[in-house]
């Protein structure tokens, strides 16, 4: 099948790749001709892209197409058949789970159902790598708090995940995600069966993180309206410290958002929302259209 | 082909989970909580249905073998035929099945749902290694309550059995009781203690490794939990029989 799409390359958004490395240090995260296959089944098939420091990258695509397996290699969670993950400039392709745990460390993970121990409360799941690492009670509760707020929340710290609706789930996730303040937080499609408002709820959190705490994140998602607010709205705080969220255009222009797509574990467009709404190919348009 | 191609992979995960098991007991963290409350639940939680089964199996090899004895005129000896068949081979496997039905499918389902929930691989993610924070704890709570299990289960039965003998038969419970003293001899006791614990790694093991490997969401953890019983009570049975020998062997070499 041949494409009529520009492979674009990560220095694109840049003139010069020196100033990748420059301006933003190493990038978050990176994958270098990345290759996996399940039996006779490829799932990623020579994936290369790089996700900047404080950028979001969406990764969109349909089911099957490899994008939470994207997630799961960073994550150490799977291991490539060949190529090369760097996370911060570490190459940890061959890194074993011990050594993985460092790295992960670093990383916040909302997964798509939430993912919550069932046999914890929401503070104690919350709370759960900090008591892993035995730090003191008082601290615990505060970054709880604190975590729990930031998702908006707090009311609900002392009920079990089975009395929380489905968009709560996913808020707890976030804030179990975000404490230990990781630079890197991955989304496996964190709105997935969740009604318009909550989701905006849920992309709201992602766009807070990425334009007021300068996270790295990987986004996947297969649902247009997270394309359409992750890549058109920005977060800023005025004067007395309340987070607006503001479209793109009236002030700034969003630099910091990208778009991959994946098809049957290829990459057959990576670039701006604007290229990607541009293309001419049939089956992003399709994708695009929701047909 | 293909088949014991899957049984030899199998064999290699379990053994490979086994290591890992192990590893996490002698480099931190370790998970003492969570073992106690495993004990707890194991342990303790099983007592009840253990105590059960014991008492009416005891009571019911007398009831069978009573009228043989008799016959044969050696009906003193009631106490010894219980005792010795209870704690040489019913009470470590039957105990053992009744863990396997009990703990063994609550474990396998309990794991199993996590993993459809995505609960390990979130652990994983928050920097806690499953096999050291769940499979750890559970198999070293089967390993110490499973051998106190069938301690119970042994002495529930024979008291069992002194009750059938009492008051159906009408034996006289001292002559029981002597009957059942004099005929274990330590090596049956050590036999009967070693057993229960190599079923307990088997239960422990098996249901775990089911658990964590499940796939295909809830069919799945059914399909896990139904596997971990029938997995871990087969290879109790055969194990019994190879334990037995070697143990029959090793005492007969020793003392005898």
């Amino acid at each position: 099948m041949t494409l009529d799409i520009e492979v674009v390359h990560h220095h694109h958004a840049y003139e010069t790749g020196e100033t990748l490395v420059g301006e933003f240090g190493l990038p978050a995260i990176e994958f270098r001709n990345v290759e996996l296959a399940f039996d006779d089944q490829v799932i990623l098939d020579n994936i290369s892209f790089t996700v900047r420091r404080g950028e979001t990258k969406i990764v969109l695509g349909g089911s099957g197409s490899g994008k939470s397996t994207i997630i799961n290699l960073i994550l150490g969670l799977l291991k490539p058949d060949a190529g090369t993950i760097l996370i911060d400039g570490e190459d940890v392709t061959d890194f074993d789970d011990q050594e993985m745990m460092r790295i992960r460390k670093n990383i916040g993970m909302v997964f798509q159902e939430g993912a919550l121990f069932d046999s914890l409360s929401v503070y104690e799941n919350v709370a759960y790598r900090l008591h892993e690492e035995k730090v003191d009670e008082e601290e615990v509760e505060h970054e709880v708090v604190r975590m729990l707020q930031f998702v908006n929340l707090e009311d609900a710290i002392d009920k079990m995940p089975s009395e929380l609706s489905g968009g709560m789930r996913r808020r707890v996730g976030i804030a179990r995600a975000l404490v230990g303040n990781p630079s890197i937080v991955l989304f496996d499609e964190p709105t997935a069966g969740l009604d318009p408002p909550t989701a905006r709820t849920i992309c709201e959190l992602a766009i807070k993180l990425r334009d007021l705490e300068d996270v790295s994140s990987i986004f996947v998602t297969h649902e247009m309206n997270n394309l359409e607010y992750l890549s058109s709205e920005y977060a800023t705080l005025d004067r007395v410290g309340e987070v607006h969220f503001e479209l793109e255009g009236e002030r700034l222009c969003l630099l910091n958002t990208e778009v991959i797509m994946l098809k049957q574990g290829d990459i057959i467009f990576s670039g701006k929302d604007e290229q990607l709404r541009q293309t001419e190919d049939p089956y992003i348009r399709r994708f695009l259209r929701g047909k | 082909m293909n088949f014991i191609a899957k049984f030899l992979s199998g064999v290699q995960e379990i053994t490979f989970l086994l290591w890992r098991s192990v590893k996490g007991l002698w480099k931190g963290p370790r998970y003492f909580k969570e073992t106690i409350a495993q004990m707890d639940s194991i342990g303790v939680g099983s007592l009840g249905i253990v105590s059960l089964t014991g008492f009416f199996t005891g009571g019911v090899l007398v009831l069978q073998a009573f009228p043989t004895l008799e016959y044969y005129g050696a009906q003193s000896s009631a106490g010894q035929s219980v005792a010795t068949s209870l704690i040489r081979e019913l009470g470590p496997v039957l105990t053992a099945l009744m863990v396997a039905g009990r703990v063994g499918s609550a474990i396998s389902a309990e794991l199993g749902s996590m993993v459809v929930s995505q609960q390990i691989d979130a652990m994983r993610a928050l920097g806690t290694s499953p096999v050291r924070k769940l499979v750890t704890p559970r198999i070293i709570a089967l390993l110490i309550t499973l051998p106190l299990l069938t301690f119970s289960a042994d002495l529930v039965g024979i008291a069992g059995g002194g009750l059938v003998a009492k008051q159906i038969y009408g034996l006289d419970t001292n002559l029981y009781i002597q009957s059942a003293k004099f005929g274990i001899a330590m090596t049956d006791i050590i036999g009967g203690m070693v057993k229960p614990i190599i079923f307990g790694g088997i239960i422990g093991l098996v249901s775990c490794y089911k658990g964590l490997n499940t796939k295909g969401g809830t069919v799945g953890v059914g399909r896990s939990t139904t596997s971990a019983v029938v997995t871990s009570s087969v290879n109790i049975i055969i194990a019994d029989f190879f334990l037995s020998k070697i143990l029959q062997s090793l005492f007969s070499a020793t003392i005898f």
